[in-house]
């Protein structure tokens, strides 16, 4: 609940705010809220991840595309009815779709009772892996986890593309017509 | 930045303490919390804060751009060549039981193996989309 809240205000914080540089390190901080609330659901790992890449990696990140652009944002051209109106209405959708969710932590929901057992009982025997969601990710699930290194991969190389190779671009012939 | 003598120490004692906890990390997933995915993340922010300290050229000479590039295909290879093995040792792919004594600890070598390959490929995206953002500012 406190987690929550400071969520919450980190959260009113961006919005308020219009030095970029700020709203960079309120997300990194948000990050680790989330990370904190990862560790309150068991999710350790994920805790982890959220921790060292969210509040690490992107955050490094960001502070290097703010040291290109510029730190202030630009007064906003619309009015922000729309952008309210597509925020407030996908918030109320999801609060929605939480009803329909089973209770945390229940015992006889479909994601507890249909392989998870299995995993829980046989891994340390079929793995020898004491973590049971590295025996899961690795193992169990081992091609979707070769989709996400492809991912990764995919989104790398892409980045790399756009971000590479366009520094030394000549003024070619049809600049010169112009500026004749 | 450079001249800063606080960060220059602080910066040589911390960096080899986080390449053992990325080893760590790595090493330790099947036991602990972590994996490769997290490993790689901790190993690529230790080239960041290396090349914050000291400029990007320091760490470009202690990490090539070359070798990074490389890094990114080469882990995918890793991870799907363990398939292949495995496949070639008539199992399905990436099933790891036929890489040890017996199918425990042929799961566990597999287990490691792929880790691997996704430390490689994370690492090598990350510091290659680093190195590309803060070079462009030159």
């Amino acid at each position: 609940m406190v987690l929550l809240t400071l969520l919450a205000v980190v959260v009113f914080g961006i919005m308020q705010l219009r030095n970029l540089f700020a709203v960079v390190i309120l997300g990194g901080v948000y990050s680790f809220l989330m990370a904190s609330v990862m560790v309150v659901l068991d999710a350790v790992d994920v805790a982890m991840t959220e921790a060292s890449v969210g509040a690490g990696v992107s955050t490094v990140l960001m502070l290097a595309t703010l040291y290109l652009t510029k730190t202030q944002e630009t007064a906003p051209i619309h009015t922000p009815l729309l952008p309210l109106f597509v925020a407030v209405g996908t918030g109320v959708a999801l609060v929605v779709g939480t009803f329909a969710l089973p209770l945390f932590g229940e015992a006889d929901t479909p994601a507890n009772t249909h392989i998870a057992p299995y995993y829980l009982e046989n891994s340390q025997r079929d793995t020898l892996a004491i973590n049971v969601v590295t025996a899961v990710l690795a193992s169990y699930r081992g091609f979707d986890t070769l989709g996400e290194v492809t991912v990764i991969f995919t989104a790398g190389i892409a980045v790399l593309m756009l971000l590479k190779g366009k520094r030394d671009v000549k003024p070619g012939p049809k600049r010169r017509r112009v500026r004749r | 930045m450079k001249l800063d003598v606080v960060f220059r120490i602080a910066a040589k004692i911390f960096i080899p303490f986080m390449l053992v906890f990325a080893m760590y990390v790595q090493f330790h997933g099947e036991t602990g919390p972590g994996g490769g995915f997290q490993a790689g993340v901790v190993a690529a922010a230790m080239v960041f804060f290396y090349a914050i300290i000291f400029g990007l050229d320091a760490a470009q000479q202690i990490v090539p751009p070359r070798v990074v590039e490389l890094m990114v295909p080469a882990g995918v290879g890793i991870f799907a060549g363990v398939g292949v093995v495995s496949l070639l040792l008539g199992e399905n792919y990436l099933n790891y039981s036929p890489l040890g004594p017996d199918s425990p600890h042929g799961q566990e070598y597999g287990i490691i193996l792929v880790e691997i390959g996704v430390l490689v490929t994370v690492t090598g995206t990350l510091v290659a989309i680093f190195y590309s953002f803060v070079g462009r500012g030159r």
